[in-house]
């Protein structure tokens, strides 16, 4: 038991005397039992969200961007702001997969799969909305370096927007081959598990047809632990790309290099917060409280207020720069921020992202399940609003107060928004009931030092 | 010589780890060990020679790098060099800050991919690929060692119980 061995004063990881057989058995439930009435009503209103947005967005094609709110001032408001949004969420995922396997930090497993599967289902929420704005998404392809039909003009690679291209597209296929290789041998024990002979088929389509093999499970390792290196940099570098799309503008306020950081710890803010509402209801509904235990919680809850905190100290920065930069534009677009007719959105960005999170100092709050969702939906509020906040405040009063303007949605841009929203649950739902939403093959390696029974046992001896 | 082979199940990895030094120091030659997780220090218990899969990350990467540079070379300086805002386009190095965003993501996108695509196909894991497993519960909770049966079946019949395993079974493979 010498290489099991784990410091006494960590609490547990997994809880309930758990044996590598009551691990597959658990883990297995979900997608063996039937859906509940539950089920079905989320999953029904998810898919309605959907479906309207499906509406809103042919009506957008069918008639052009100028069904949306934006004006010749305002050009990029809601769509860009869902687009970082949805990025952003996405970021807690590579985080939780990769940079805390590179920290071994073990709690991560119980949570890695179902943040890796967000991760993915998010960045496909976000690479909609740059699509959708082209306002001929048929012309997508002229965004990949090939010649087009008019002469060998090729895409500009001075564009950030374009290396937004690059950075989206590499980070949502190596999440997936990331997210599907650690999924095998989970695959591979469903599939052995199986009664039904279709259920039988479907997995051993999906395992690939893994043996675990001992040389199998050595370069399986290794492969986890070389793509946690790339996808470490690679996340890190999504944000930072597209905060890029503003920073290497001219406009006041978006104008700053603080943005790649500020970028990257926003996200990693509202992905944790994401994780954390999805996670508080699934180890409820697939009875996994035995996994994703109270300390869990607590340790997403600790990255939010850090993460959130570092948020805080970039608002404050971003308005002392913009006080000691001496530019008049630079310091009118902040104090337009907080004291001009989107007043409103700046604060409750504030409020929601910079206040709420200090809760979190206090242990018997961080503790509470009930406590910790609230302040994951208020967070995701404020993020969105932060995005908001940089992106349409900075663009409605600019150099020209002769076009300066006012921004306000139409119904379609809410409908694509909200659609968003229910393709995202309706993706997370389907996840849920089919996939293995806990890298059990991992947990079964760490039951020895960090499951309590085991714990308890070391310490009677 | 004789397709048997014997399969002996075990319930506890750590026995399963001792069982294998155990029969490799009494020099039987373990055909295979099928593990529903990985067991750290098996690989070397079994003179597994180390992967080189990371190596090869590490040259995938580099052609990824080199793939970038020619191709934002030619794109960008030689076969269509454009004036855009007023920055350098006659030569790469010039312009080079513009293309490192993309250097690395195609430095990221080869090593990954080309990383996983070259483990799937070494590992012999693709779609309808059947699985190899002989039990399935070696994936659940049993660890199973493989190994060819030689002359004396009895012996290495007693070794193997006495290294802790729960069953043993004497397979002929059709193969």
């Amino acid at each position: 038991m010498a290489s099991h061995y784990e410091a006494p004063i960590r609490k547990p990881l997994v809880i309930g005397n758990k044996t590598y057989h009551d691990v597959s058995v658990d883990i297995a439930a979900p997608i063996e039992g039937k859906a509940n009435k539950q089920w079905w009503i989320v999953f029904g209103i998810s898919l309605s969200a959907f479906l309207w947005g499906v509406a809103c967005i042919i009506y957008t094609i069918s008639t052009g961007i100028g069904v949306w709110g934006l004006n010749k001032t305002v050009g990029w408001a809601w769509d860009i702001t869902n687009f970082v949004w949805w990025v952003g969420i996405a970021h807690a995922g590579t985080l939780i997969s990769a940079v805390l396997l590179l920290f071994r930090q073990k709690w991560r497993m119980g949570i890695n799969r179902s943040a890796e599967a967000m991760t993915i289902f998010s960045v496909i929420q976000a690479g909609l909305f740059p699509i959708i704005h082209m306002g001929r998404p048929w012309l997508g392809y002229w965004m990949l370096p090939i010649p087009n039909a008019f002469g060998s003009l090729w895409v500009n690679f001075n564009s950030p927007l374009l290396w937004d291209i690059f950075a989206i597209s590499t980070y949502l296929s190596v999440s997936l081959v990331f997210w599907w290789t650690g999924l095998l041998p989970d695959f591979a024990m469903i599939r052995d598990r199986a009664v039904r002979p279709f259920q039988k088929k479907i997995y051993s389509l999906l395992s690939f047809g893994w043996s675990g093999r001992a040389k199998d499970w050595q370069r399986f390792e290794e492969v986890l632990l070389v793509l946690a290196g790339l996808a470490t940099p690679l996340v890190l570098s999504v944000h930072t790309i597209v905060s890029f799309d503003f920073a290497t503008s001219v406009i006041p306020g978006w104008h700053t290099t603080i943005f790649p950081p500020y970028f990257v710890a926003g996200a990693i803010f509202s992905g944790f917060a994401m994780v954390q509402t999805l996670l508080i209801i699934m180890r409820k509904v697939c009875n996994l409280e035995n996994y994703i235990t109270v300390q869990h919680i607590e340790l997403m809850n600790i990255v939010i207020m850090i993460t959130g905190s570092i948020v805080g100290v970039a608002y404050i920065t971003e308005l002392f720069m913009a006080w000691y930069s001496g530019v008049e534009y630079e310091q009118y677009a902040f104090l337009n921020r907080a004291t001009g007719p989107y007043w409103w959105a700046y604060w409750t960005m504030m409020t929601c992202n910079v206040f709420s999170p200090q809760f979190m100092w206090f242990k018997k709050l961080r503790t509470s399940i009930i406590f910790s969702f609230i302040i994951s939906i208020v967070v995701n509020i404020g993020m969105w609003f932060e995005r908001f906040v940089i992106i349409v405040t900075s663009l409605h009063r600019d150099y020209l107060p002769s076009s300066w303007t006012m921004f306000s949605p139409t119904f379609v841009d809410i409908g694509i928004f909200i659609g968003t929203i229910g393709f995202f649950f309706s993706l997370f739902l389907l996840y849920a009931r089919t996939f293995p939403v806990i890298a059990q093959a991992e947990v079964k390696t760490i039951l020895k030092s960090s499951a309590d029974n085991y714990k308890k046992l070391r310490d009677k001896k | 010589m004789s397709n048997k082979v014997i399969h002996a199940f075990y319930d506890d990895d750590d026995v399963l780890l001792s069982a294998v030094k155990e029969i490799v120091s009494k020099k039987h030659h373990i055909e295979e060990v099928y593990t529903p997780f990985p067991v750290h220090g098996l690989d070397k218990a079994l003179g597994l020679e180390g992967t080189r899969i990371a190596i090869m990350a590490f040259i995938y990467g580099c052609i990824g790098f080199v793939v970038s540079i020619l191709m934002m070379n030619y794109m960008m300086i030689s076969d269509w060099p454009q004036n855009i805002g007023g920055k350098p386009s006659f030569s790469y190095f010039q312009n080079m800050p513009a293309f490192v965003p993309v250097m690395f993501e195609m430095t990221v996108f080869f090593s990954a991919h080309l990383m996983v695509i070259t483990f799937y196909l070494r590992s012999k894991l693709w779609p309808f690929k059947k699985a190899e497993n002989p039990y399935p519960s070696t994936t659940d909770d049993k660890f199973l060692i493989e190994l060819h049966v030689g002359e004396n079946e009895k012996d290495l019949k007693t070794l193997i119980r006495k290294t802790g395993a729960i069953d043993i079974k004497i397979i002929e493979k059709s193969e």
